[in-house]
């Protein structure tokens, strides 16, 4: 079970074809966008075409200097020119318009499928799992795709367009001077592959400190009070600029190189010009070409020369695409728990009999955690499991609960192997109060509601009141209206307990799990709730893991684990007579 | 360039921080003066390095107007050399294409050595800033930093930081360059051709109206936008948290059903402010381009007056690319300075926020004082329901204290007393009969060795987490894991004390992790040790041993221990009992037996059983 995140590997191109199956996915927008993008291009290109006319409408003559204007040319160009422009912003309008429209149907899908799997993942899965790496990808990295994906195609869409175009009408103006223009292409290509090289890894560092630096800061600011207390404010503080420096290190590394990135494009460009004009000039001398055609060139040497540059940009683009694509896409690619059976049953009526039989399990192959359990739980009766820390009694629950498959032996439920069982009906025959509460953002009458169909206000008050917080409830500023944010950080932990205890008096489910259940109430409040509990056990059939010895004394059944071995089992009295490993435990706590 | 703007507020191929709720916006009023003030203060920060950057701007400057003079030469050839030039003598043309290559050269230099020097101001501005915000949370009081949040906090050192480089990088960048190509441009078309630039002059009012309108609103949409996102980050994370109690209450179709109602909600706040901001791009080209229109039809006029040559209307052209291209970036640059404004606020208000805890005049100590002394201490946190009162306790060095209570009775509030995390509202707490508001921070906070609960670890080996940035020598640091009952699952460890911990130290268990704790609160041998519940993932025997050990070897040390288990204090020299804030027994274990009902109380539900 011990998989990591990023195990597969992706061959690039694959991300990309994958990548490319999403925007399959709308192919009506995609249609469209293919049209839009083409047409808006063609009126792009043909603006300068319109403009070098209109101007050579206006003649001069040096000679006589005396000028003449062909007002007929002129006038239908200009409204020509007015009708392209207002009809090219219009449709660049559109298109973005709809680009966006495109990509974030795309990235909701994203979101969606990340998301859904992420629930179908196994428990154990979030046990190695960072939540903020989880959530970094699910909004960084589908957000990079977002603005890359539909912007990188389209990008290089349209340069293919324009560049191609740009070439055509060049080429119609004045071959010779294309093919002076033509000497700057080799060089900003291999200007930009250059630089490219060698900026790529320089930013590839840079994020990578970033992420560091943003770690440790996540770090040290949860430790505020801590370092406080110590006095070590100076200390921390100074490892704190060294992280700091260096990830401003790699910041300037990174800038420096990509300096001159933005000025030698524009110098080639303006390198590119300068040669135009003169040979333009040349050639006007010569009475080649005239200054309107002289005009446009420039205009479509731009237009040509634009997306050569950009190259380098869509370039580094189509990488962090890249990166972000199989971030998600490899956690997509995980394996979901396994689905049921296709002939698993449907549990409606649970008596909450609960069988091990000969299990074996381990999480990772190294170690065997359970060696061989045999055990056999009537319904409603108790089951305790104790043990040192770490001895393996969490992981009981899991087995019981399905969240882990065991590797040997079967597990039984009123006679049913679990695996035959659909996991759903499994996990809702249970009901739970762990060590570590669980709220979430939201009132504390919909934290307490969760679990049951739609109770209501009255089932949820009785819960509270048998698990005995009904008062403090009251007491909060809106009652139980008022809402939890944080997991509940404006309540004591004591208080967080007590609200799942009242979140499980909810629910009909036949067998109660409470693994460390009252470690966070103090005895007296745990002795003021025992009633409460007493009920909650009533009529099922109950798991309790406990440390704390007292709890458990009156439990039909102890196992006592240590090891991953169950090394005793019995009842109080009989496991104290025995005088082994549990009666050791039980006097020590009074030492 | 086509169009790759306005899609998303996003730099590409930056990485930046998880976002995380924020939760302390601003208020909109009094708005102004505060801004004021965090512009005052960002250029502080720019000050070290006035010079560079005067320089730089200067260059910059340069660089750009080379920008502007070449197509005014283009103009120049076509209008005045061409004439003056034969089929023979094509010199004077070459001469003036060397002199645009001149300005090229110029520009790319003097651009690239700019950019350079960005790079390095913004490089120092953030560096400065961060280091100057991480020192200034460090001494925010406990209460300060419990109403910025610890979330909000990390949001500001990292997301907020890197928006204010962005802004600096920037602004440097191309927000100097753009004005400059802008006024630039229109500086010298008036000056080929004042008429034909009044078409252009114009439009200019209206651009920067739109211009000005739609960033406005886009940014009021993002910062929506942005706090759907927060929402979604919230669900996330509840979701992650709560996987087992989701899975065990089969409601993960509930939560998928729930996640994208906000998926969609994001998505849909997101477009529209995208959408928004798409519309600046087509307008600004439209605009301009019709203005290029206007000044063919009006240049066609002017030439037939003698007023103006083709070749002028030609670099007019080329200006007006420029202008439009400016336009553009000055829109850019204003979202990314909309942005880093915000951040500065928020930073500065952080910074702005009044130094607490302040150091009294130092008082003399007492010989005959008890070292650790509670005066009748009452303390409330939000200052109308008291949280403790009426407090008063007394330890000689080597003494040691036990404080017992229910849930949220106020013990752990007692020890964040004690450690001057909070002012209290009345009585006094003495150290060696001092005032501990007398004692300078660093004073203070090196008298005590502490384990709270579920206290802080860090991704960092075994022994620095015990050290914990002290100088504790080797022996000392094993004689504390020995202590602690440490010892024996640090040796089993492959890598022993070098063995690295993740971050929360989630690689141990929770036993584990609170013997590490404990062996940090008593490496060193403090004067004051505090267990605040530290014991509570300990089972029974390792924690009567650790009871023992500390009973041993730690008898030089004035200990506090809080707990819930009445077997962990009854050997304390003194106990004191809590409910609800208040004291309501003091002694020893053997007196409270006698005297105290409550205590009684909680012995019996402990120890009731051990007759059965």
């Amino acid at each position: 079970m011990k998989q990591e995140p990023n195990s597969r590997k992706y061959a690039g191109r694959n991300v990309y074809l994958r990548l490319f199956g999403y925007l399959l996915a709308f192919p009506g927008t995609a249609l469209i966008a293919i049209f839009l993008v083409f047409s808006s291009n063609i009126l792009a290109l043909i603006g300068p075409e319109l403009s070098g006319t209109a101007i050579d409408a206006i003649r001069y003559d040096f000679e006589t200097h005396t000028a003449s204007v062909d007002w007929h040319v002129l006038l239908l160009y200009c409204f020509l020119m007015v009708l392209f422009y207002v009809a090219s912003a219009v449709l660049s309008f559109i298109l973005s318009t709809l680009m966006i429209s495109y990509s974030q149907k795309i990235t909701r899908k994203l979101r969606k499928e990340l998301f859904d799997k992420l629930l179908d993942m196994p428990v154990g899965y979030f046990d190695q799992l960072q939540a903020g790496d989880v959530i970094s990808r699910i909004s960084y990295d589908i957000d990079t795709i977002n603005t890359s994906l539909a912007n990188d195609l389209l990008q290089i869409f349209t340069s293919l367009i324009s560049v191609t175009g740009a070439f055509i009408c060049m080429l119609r103006i004045s071959w010779q001077m294309l093919l002076i223009f033509l000497v700057t292409l080799p060089l900003s290509i291999g200007y930009t592959v250059w630089k490219t090289k060698k900026v790529r890894p320089l930013f590839r560092r840079r994020s990578a400190a970033i992420g560091n630096l943003n770690g440790y800061t996540e770090e040290m600011l949860s430790g505020l009070k801590t370092i406080k207390a110590y006095g070590r404010e100076k200390q921390f503080l100074s490892r704190y600029q060294g992280q700091n420096r260096e990830t401003m290190d790699a910041y300037y590394m990174a800038d420096y190189q990509s300096a001159s990135l933005g000025p030698s494009v524009n110098f080639i460009s303006n390198l590119s010009i300068s040669i135009i004009s003169v040979s333009g000039a040349c050639f006007y001398v010569t009475g080649l070409l005239s200054p309107g055609r002289i005009s446009s060139f420039i205009l479509y040497g731009r237009k040509f020369s634009g997306p050569i540059n950009e190259f380098s940009n869509i370039l580094s683009d189509l990488q962090s695409l890249r990166s972000a694509a199989e971030r998600v896409f490899s956690l997509m690619d995980e394996f979901p728990e396994k689905p049921d059976d296709p002939d698993a049953i449907e549990l409606s009526e649970v008596r909450g009999e609960v069988e091990f039989d000969h299990v074996k399990f381990r999480y990772t192959p190294e170690r065997e955690i359970i060696h061989n359990l045999s055990l056999k739980v009537p319904a409603q009766k108790t089951v305790a499991i104790v043990g040192p820390t770490g001895a393996g009694k969490t992981t009981l629950v899991n087995l019981l609960m399905r969240f882990y498959d065991v590797q040997h032996g079967r597990i039984l439920l009123d006679g049913v192997p679990i695996e035959k069982i659909r996991r759903r009906d499994l996990r809702r025959a249970y009901t739970m109060v762990l060590q570590e509460t669980w709220l979430f953002n939201g009132t504390v009458a919909e934290n307490i509601a969760y679990g049951a169909d739609n109770p209501t206000r009255e089932e949820i008050e009785n819960a509270a009141k048998e698990a005995g917080i009904h008062r403090f409830i009251l007491s909060l500023p809106q009652g139980y209206d008022t809402y939890l944010a944080d997991g509940g950080l404006n309540i004591s932990k004591g208080q967080k307990q007590l609200l799942t205890i009242a979140r499980s008096m909810l629910s009909k489910a036949k067998m109660l799990i409470l693994d460390e259940a009252t470690s966070n109430v103090d005895t007296r409040t745990e002795i003021k709730i025992e009633k409460a509990m007493l009920r909650l056990m009533e009529n099922k059939t109950c798991f309790v893991i406990a440390h704390r010895l007292s709890t458990i004394k009156n439990a039909d059944l102890i196992l006592v684990v240590k090891d991953g071995d169950v090394v005793e089992m019995g009842n109080h009295k009989e496991l104290m007579q025995k005088g082994g490993f549990y009666a050791e435990l039980y006097r020590s706590q009074y030492q | 360039m086509g169009g790759r703007n306005g899609f998303s507020p996003h730099k590409k191929g930056e990485r930046h921080a998880i976002l995380i709720p924020n939760r302390t916006r601003g208020k909109p009023s009094k708005k102004r003066k505060e801004r004021l003030w965090t512009m005052k203060r960002l250029f502080q920060y720019l000050k070290p390095d006035t010079a560079l950057l005067a320089f730089t701007l200067f260059i910059k400057v340069i660089g750009t107007m080379m920008d502007l003079v070449i197509p005014w030469i283009l103009g120049k050839i076509l209008d005045e050399i061409v004439p003056i030039c034969t089929k023979e003598n094509l010199w004077p043309i070459f001469q003036w294409g060397g002199y645009m290559l001149i300005c090229a050269v110029i520009a790319y230099f003097g651009s690239t050595w700019a950019n350079r020097n960005s790079a390095k101001v913004a490089r120092n501005v953030v560096g400065k800033m961060r280091g100057d915000l991480f020192d200034r949370i460090l001494r925010l009081s406990p209460h300060q930093t419990d109403t910025f949040t610890v979330p909000s906090l990390v949001s500001r050192m990292s997301s907020d930081t890197y928006f204010i480089h962005n802004m600096v990088l920037q602004t440097m960048r191309s927000g100097i360059r753009s004005p400059i190509l802008l006024i630039g441009g229109i500086v010298i078309t008036l000056a080929i051709e004042p008429v034909l630039s009044l078409s252009l002059i114009v439009l200019l009012p209206f651009l920067a109206l739109i211009v000005t309108h739609i960033s406005k609103k886009g940014v009021k949409l993002y910062r929506l936008k942005q706090e759907k996102a927060d929402r979604m980050v919230e669900v996330v994370r509840d979701n992650f948290s709560g996987i087992r109690v989701i899975k065990a209450l089969s409601k993960v179709d509930f939560e998928k059903e729930h996640f994208q109602k906000i998926n969609v909600e994001l998505s849909r706040s997101e477009e529209k402010a995208g959408k928004t901001m798409a519309r600046s791009h087509p307008i600004i080209s439209m605009f301009l381009n019709l203005g290029m229109t206007m000044v063919i039809l009006l240049g066609a006029f002017r030439v037939l007056s003698g007023h103006t040559m083709p070749g002028q209307i030609i670099s007019f052209m080329s200006y007006f690319t420029i202008i439009l291209n400016a336009t553009i970036a000055i829109t850019r640059i204003f979202t990314v300075i909309s942005k880093g404004a915000a951040s500065a606020g928020r930073i500065d208000e952080v910074m702005r926020t009044p130094e607490e805890l302040l150091v009294q005049a130092a008082e003399p100590k007492k010989e005959d004082a008890p070292f650790v002394e509670f005066q009748d201490v009452s303390f409330s946190y939000n200052k109308t329901i008291p949280t403790v009162e009426h407090i008063s306790f007394a330890l000689r060095r080597g003494e040691s204290l036990g404080i017992i209570g229910g849930t949220g009775s106020g013990k752990s509030t007692i020890i964040q007393l004690l450690l001057r995390f909070y002012d209290i509202d009345s009585g006094r707490i003495l150290l060696d009969g001092r005032d501990i508001r007398s004692l300078p921070h660093s004073e203070l906070h090196t008298l005590f060795g502490v384990a709270f609960q579920n206290d802080f670890l860090m991704a960092d080996t075994l022994s620095e987490n015990i050290r914990f940035a002290r100088s504790i020598g080797g022996q000392e640091l094993e004689k504390a894991t020995e202590v602690a009952q440490a010892a024996e699952f640090i040796s089993q460890l492959e890598d022993g004390f070098s063995y690295e911990l993740t971050a929360k130290g989630q690689n141990l268990s929770g036993g584990q992790r609170q013997r590490v704790l404990i062996s940090r609160a008593v490496a060193g041998t403090p004067p004051i040790l505090i267990l605040d519940d530290s014991s509570s993932a300990l089972d029974y025997k390792t924690d009567s041993n650790l009871r023992a050990a500390l009973a041993e070897k730690m008898r030089e040390v004035t200990s506090i221990i809080v707990a819930q288990r009445i077997s962990s204090v009854k050997n304390c020299d003194h106990i004191l009992v809590l409910e609800q804030g208040a004291p309501i027994g003091y002694g020893t274990h053997e007196e409270l037996s006698q005297s105290c009902g409550v205590y009684q109380e909680i012995a019996q539900s402990q120890m009731g059983e051990l007759n059965a």
